[in-house]
């Protein structure tokens, strides 16, 4: 397993910098709080349409600490409330929270357009992008990132329901996974690690 | 019988009469309702907290609006990391017990709003009982990244 992920160039270069410095912030393990996956799932990668219907890929948010979560608009329980409580997250985070960006991935590309999407996100948070794409691109990166989700029909009027990963997943700003949060973990701790990847993550 | 026993026993009677004849609705406090409203004409969630004051379990069946073409009773679970929504015929609220619809487990799915509904509105629903009674109840539109009725 650990031979799929190599350890990348640029987390090389970083670990020499750090060594040449003298300092040893960056050669330590961050003290995460939740769910350390550093080296244990693929780097961010994908290419997808943005809520502004701009084709887009992982390396459009080098530099920006990513919050990666997937769901779909007409989801209006769970999908919200986890975006609104990411929401308290970035605000609790100040200044720094530009320096991060909620990527909200649909599920359901059929009916999240841009145009949903961007009227969805932006009701949110100013940091939040909306991402679609074709259907088997999605699928690619729910893959990728082991997560999952099913389409159910549902009575009534063509209508269907969907069940998703509820995890949201978080990359450093050179796009390296490093925590995993769920609905269950607290606020506090996703700031707590946030600040610790903000703090002294790479500048862009 | 002294025309005062009289009266008391009426009312007495009447009292009964009114406590076997009492529908469900009038045994439920509606409070904290709040709808979070999306945009465009993507459905919203509908959240409440029901108290009911009598001494038999109550069930609520489902709920209707005048601003909603459609409302339906859910819930939203996560097991094994996955989120689903599900679709409940009636929800209890048990004896001198109470009910509580909120984010992540029971609401209510409006859909179709008639014209759109915007965070400060009050939007009236119906509740209803599965005895057929019904309690009309104001809920307070929110903006979509509230987490709770803000009171």
């Amino acid at each position: 397993m650990k031979s799929r992920y190599p350890l990348r160039p640029a987390l090389l270069l970083l670990l020499v910098a750090g060594l040449l410095l003298g300092g040893c912030q960056h050669t330590q393990p961050l003290p995460f709080r939740l769910t350390n996956v550093t080296g244990h799932m693929p780097t961010l990668a994908f290419t997808l349409t943005d809520d502004q219907g701009k084709t887009v890929s992982a390396a459009d948010y080098r530099g920006k600490v990513v919050l990666l979560y997937f769901g779909y608009t007409h989801c209006p329980d769970v999908c919200p409330l986890t975006l609104a409580h990411l929401h308290v997250v970035m605000q609790r985070l100040g200044k720094l929270a530009d320096g991060a960006r909620i990527l909200f991935v649909s599920v359901d590309p059929a009916r999240d357009t841009p145009a949903v999407l961007h009227a969805y996100v932006n009701a949110f948070d100013p940091r939040a992008v909306g991402l679609t794409g074709s259907a088997s691109d999605i699928e690619a990166l729910v893959k990728r990132y082991r997560a999952s989700f099913t389409r159910e029909p549902s009575t009534g009027d063509g209508n269907y329901e969907v069940s998703h990963s509820s995890a949201i997943y978080v990359f450093d700003r050179d796009g390296n996974p490093r925590v995993l949060a769920t609905p269950a973990d607290s606020q506090d701790d996703l700031v707590h690690d946030l600040h610790l990847l903000l703090d002294t993550g790479v500048a862009p | 019988m002294k025309p005062r026993s009289m009266t008391l026993l009426l009312a007495a009677g009447l009292l009964l009469a009114g406590g076997v004849h009492a529908t469900a609705a009038e045994h439920v406090h509606a409070s904290h309702a709040w709808i979070r409203v999306l945009p465009g004409n993507l459905p919203a969630s509908a959240y409440v907290t029901l108290e009911n004051g009598s001494d038999r379990a109550i069930l609520l069946s489902g709920a209707s609006s005048a601003a909603y073409a459609e409302v339906m009773l859910h819930h939203s679970s996560t097991a094994g990391g996955m989120s689903r929504m599900t679709m409940v015929d009636s929800l209890e609220i048990p004896a001198h017990g109470k009910a509580v619809l909120a984010p992540a487990g029971y609401h209510l799915m409006l859909m179709q709003a008639r014209k759109p509904v915007k965070p400060g509105d009050t939007i009236a629903v119906l509740l209803k009982f599965t005895d057929g009674s019904t309690l009309a109840t104001d809920f307070i539109a929110r903006p979509a990244n509230a987490l709770n009725d803000g009171l």
